[in-house]
């Protein structure tokens, strides 16, 4: 019996997407068998960060509405063939999709999968609810803003209004040099104002831009920084305890010369 | 305003991530504050049962409200006192 994870986060651009790929992806290269489900209908995205937008044929409203079995919908990713993607429809909206036939999906992707990670729209209407609906546990996305903190705190509330109890947090593209010139908020700010639990950090990296570019999970590159931390979050999901990463800001030239020649 | 006269005199008014942070406690402080009827007829059940250990109060006539300005939310309990008890004022002593 597997999992159905929902990533949100009320505000959109906070990178709800990109975390879903990664943590898909994450888990199937830990040999999970996973699927990845896009409900955002209407503006599906995750396809092409996957780098799948190629091979949709069928999409969640053509099996939630009965058109094609679930199976004709599952697209296989390229790099691990234990992970899938189930496509958001393009050219519908999110009423084309209930939470009661959200919720049969998702029994039945627990039937076939370790774990479905389902990537919710911005927002709090319908396309919210249809995400959650199925869900056991969610994950909340947020960068350190005030507006992302904020919709963040709403999203809490209704998750647990709806009996999402214990929302873990991610905090997104944290930025080590602003938080250490008091410019940003940092970890325990964030932890102080939401008061839940925190699952991961992610520092702003040029590297997401560039494997989005390419539709290459960041998760895969062994260099980058948010590769680590996706990679961490992975485990985390998986209910090992990982440290947080140290992300503390690059030491700059000077801070080097000065430390080679004793003025700190 | 405040941050205004601060600059004119040439105060430092703190990082930036001080000022985000007051900001966001006020503001979610006025997101939270729309709380169910149910949870505020809890509170009111609690808050005579706490009472009452110390006085006798009317409890047909108890109001508690949440009030919003702009600045803040407060909570604020209108309840008519119809006796002290004078035992508990003894121990307190």
């Amino acid at each position: 019996m597997g999992e159905v994870i929902v990533v949100t986060s009320g505000k959109g651009g906070v990178g709800k997407t990109t975390t879903s790929a990664n943590i898909g992806t994450g888990l199937a290269a830990l040999g999970h068998k996973v699927v990845l489900v896009d409900t955002d209908i209407g503006l599906r995205n995750l396809d092409v960060v996957m780098g799948l937008e190629n091979r949709i044929v069928y999409d969640l409203v053509d099996v939630t509405s009965g058109n094609c079995r679930l199976k004709q919908a599952l697209i296989k990713d390229k790099r691990f063939e234990n992970l899938f993607l189930l496509p958001a429809a393009q050219t519908k909206d999110k009423t084309a999709v209930n939470p009661d036939q959200m919720k049969l999906l998702a029994a039945e992707l627990k039937e076939e999968f370790d774990f479905a990670i389902i990537d919710c729209p911005a927002g709090i209407e319908q396309g919210f609810r249809n995400a959650i609906a199925g869900a056991d546990r969610a994950i909340v996305v947020c960068t350190p803003e005030v507006s992302a903190v904020r919709d963040a705190d709403r999203i809490i509330g209704l998750l647990e209004a709806a009996e999402l109890m214990n929302p873990k947090l991610i905090i997104n593209r944290l930025r080590p040099a602003m938080v250490k010139r008091g410019d940003m908020m940092d970890i325990a700010d964030i932890l102080d104002i939401l008061a839940i639990e925190l699952i991961g950090v992610v520092p702003e990296d040029e590297s997401i831009v560039i494997s989005t570019n390419r539709g290459e999970p960041a998760v895969m590159d062994m260099v980058s920084q948010a590769g680590e931390a996706y990679r961490r979050i992975t485990r985390r999901i998986k209910g090992e305890e990982v440290p947080l990463m140290n992300l503390d800001a690059p030491k700059g030239i000077f801070d080097r010369l000065k430390k080679l020649v004793g003025i700190r | 305003m405040l941050e205004f006269i601060n600059r004119m005199l040439g105060r430092e008014t703190g990082s930036s991530k001080t000022v985000a942070k007051e900001r966001l406690r006020l503001v979610l402080v006025h997101d939270r504050a729309s709380i169910s009827p149910a949870m505020l007829n809890k509170l009111k059940e609690d808050l005579i049962k706490v009472i009452s250990n110390y006085m006798e109060i009317d409890e047909s006539a108890l109001e508690v409200n949440l009030c919003q300005d702009e600045r803040e939310v407060a909570l604020v309990a209108n309840i008519p006192v119809m006796k002290m008890k004078r035992d508990y004022v003894n121990k307190g002593q």
